[in-house]
């Protein structure tokens, strides 16, 4: 079966694979998609959180037919130190919209059925199948793969690597560079069960609600780093992770920072009596549009986290994924449609058509933070966290001392802490990448 | 508040479905006397706890429950000290939630 030979062959059954594949095989193209995993999902982790927008983009109707575990009505943001958290929290009726704007998912669930609408698409989809090579021509042009399954090649005019963010083909093809300690965050995650009851007393909400928890502090003892504490149906995603060059820095291991978060007073009654029935770890993108790597050359397209498409600010990744995934598959459509060959000259389309949209703009707007946020991890992760802790229960508690002493005193914790320049260079340096 | 204990790493692991691929390490460490910076940062930072000190000091791994996240073929690929490829089709480990 595999002597033919396609029109695209798509590396990778994830967000974005699945995207290019849909995308590229509603159109006509006779397209291969390849996955290592069991079955799609299979490989993956993520938060999640499912971006409805650019799932709508791909398949409007999914709200009837995916697997999705709850819509969210409140985002909280907890800032932490050890023993407390300040947090803001934002909850709207709003988004009990008939179209809800954000959802939690579970990786595997999700990404099977995201697959079965790739096939009904009419792609041929093989997993348990590990790309080990990309097959090049005598003038080094990508013509297709080489697979664990079968002795040789299969051939496509086309190839989509949406491997990940770990992505080896690329690598190891020389078309980028290997991701760096300081542009990738490893995170680990557990997935805590309990009754569907117990979730909604303590997340306060009913039906099929959902609430969201980012949080930061000196839960990352001082390295760049994020919690997260995701409420599902009938169980709580809960993670946190590190840039890798902090993790080799300092020693800290991933497990132990998990344990440590689960065991904060302000974590442990939510996860309390839980079943744990999975431990699991990924890397996320985290250098921003400045590791961005070469999008597209003869006969290839990287997209997704393989082109490190991730918006670490926001936490937003898959749906960037996806609309890379996208985007890439209607630029490839439209070369085909011209009958043109698939030649970097041609395929820089998709490059142009990918910095028109918020996938290219948004990580633009960040570029300056992942370095600032890293070189000043100290600060924003640690010196910060206890500073902010302190002045609120400086402010809350009641203890008979003058307001106006009180002010004074948190006033002078903060500038003895990181002095007046300290303060202003941070608030500077801040504003200046967040523009 | 003490929901549970810590636990071990490697208790944690079976919590999750793995097909284990015999024979067929999926990531090596090279030969070595004295281990690298890198490869005794793995000690650390492996999430799975696959890098353990022999009695002879140098850094071995067993793969079995490696979660294929990639970080040591992050930090130690470069310097030669690991040789990483993914787990052949099927293998590996097989999340059930992700
Ligand atoms: C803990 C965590 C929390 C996150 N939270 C969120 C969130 O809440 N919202 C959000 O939008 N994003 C989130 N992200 C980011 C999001 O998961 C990624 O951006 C997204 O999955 C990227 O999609 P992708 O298709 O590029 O890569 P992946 O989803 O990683 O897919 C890559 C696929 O390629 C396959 N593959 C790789 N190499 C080969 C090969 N050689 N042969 C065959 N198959 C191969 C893999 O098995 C895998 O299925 C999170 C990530 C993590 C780790
Ligand atoms: S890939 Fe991750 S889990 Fe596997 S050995 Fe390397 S660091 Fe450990």
């Amino acid at each position: 079966m595999i002597e033919e030979r396609f029109d695209a062959i798509v590396v990778g059954a994830g967000m974005a694979g699945n995207a290019a594949a849909l995308t590229m095989a509603r159109r006509g193209m006779k397209v291969l998609q390849l996955e290592r995993g069991e079955y799609p999902g299979s490989k993956n982790v993520q938060g999640a959180i499912l971006y409805a927008d650019m799932m709508e983009k791909l398949i409007p109707e999914f709200r009837e037919e995916a697997p999705l575990e709850r819509h969210l009505v409140e985002q909280r943001f907890w800032i932490m130190d050890d023993r407390s958290h300040v947090g803001m929290h934002y909850r709207s009726d709003d988004f009990n919209e008939e179209r809800p704007n954000r959802y939690t998912i579970i990786r595997a669930q999700f990404d099977k059925w995201f697959s079965s609408k790739v096939r009904e698409a009419g792609a041929t989809v093989l997993c348990e199948t590990t790309v080990t090579e990309l097959a090049r021509d005598d003038r080094e042009r990508v013509v297709g793969v080489r697979t664990d399954r079968r002795d040789g090649e299969i051939h496509a005019d086309v190839v989509v690597l949406a491997e990940g963010v770990n992505g080896l083909l690329g690598t190891r093809a020389g078309l980028r560079a290997r991701p760096t300690p300081d542009n990738v965050a490893l995170a680990v995650k557990e997935m805590h069960f309990l009754p569907r009851e117990t979730i909604e007393a303590r997340f306060n909400l009913k039906g099929d609600e959902g609430v969201v928890i980012e949080a930061a502090g000196t839960i990352s003892r001082g390295m760049t780093g994020m919690g997260f504490i995701y409420a599902n149906k009938e169980c709580i995603s809960l993670g946190i992770g590190c840039l890798v060059a902090d993790f080799q820095r300092t020693g800290q291991t991933p497990y132990g920072m998990l344990d440590h978060f689960k065991q904060h007073p302000s974590v442990a009654p939510l996860i309390a009596g839980s079943e744990v029935k999975e431990y699991s770890a990924h890397l996320i993108p985290e250098g921003g549009y400045k590791a961005i790597p070469q999008l597209h050359g003869e006969g290839w397209v990287v997209v997704g986290d393989a082109a490190q498409l991730n918006n670490a600010i926001h936490r937003e990744g898959s749906n960037l994924a996806m609309t890379s995934g996208r985007i890439a598959a209607e630029a490839i459509v439209q070369v085909k449609s011209r009958r043109e060959p698939m030649t970097a000259t041609n395929l820089s389309l998709y490059k142009k058509m990918l910095d028109e949209s918020f996938v290219i703009k948004d990580l633009k707007k960040y570029k300056d933070l992942p370095t600032l946020m890293h070189t000043h991890s100290q600060n924003f992760f640690l010196t910060y966290p206890q500073l902010i802790s302190k002045a609120m229960q400086n402010f809350v508690r009641v203890d008979g001392t003058p307001k106006a002493e009180k002010e004074k005193a948190t006033l002078k914790s903060f500038v003895k802490a990181r002095s007046w320049t300290g303060l202003f260079g941070d608030a500077c340096r801040f504003a200046r990448a967040w523009r | 508040m003490n929901v549970e204990p810590s636990m071990r790493v490697e208790d944690k692991l079976y919590y999750n479905r793995y097909l284990v691929d015999v024979g067929h390490p999926h990531v090596k460490v090279r030969a070595h006397t004295t281990p690298s910076p890198q490869l005794l940062a793995l000690l650390k930072v492996c999430p799975a706890r696959c890098y353990e000190l022999n009695d002879n000091g140098q850094v071995e791994i067993t793969v079995d429950g490696c979660i294929e996240c990639g970080t040591c073929r992050v930090i130690a690929e470069p310097t030669g000290d690991i040789q990483w490829s993914h787990p052949r089709g099927g293998y590996g480990v097989l999340f059930k939630f992700g």
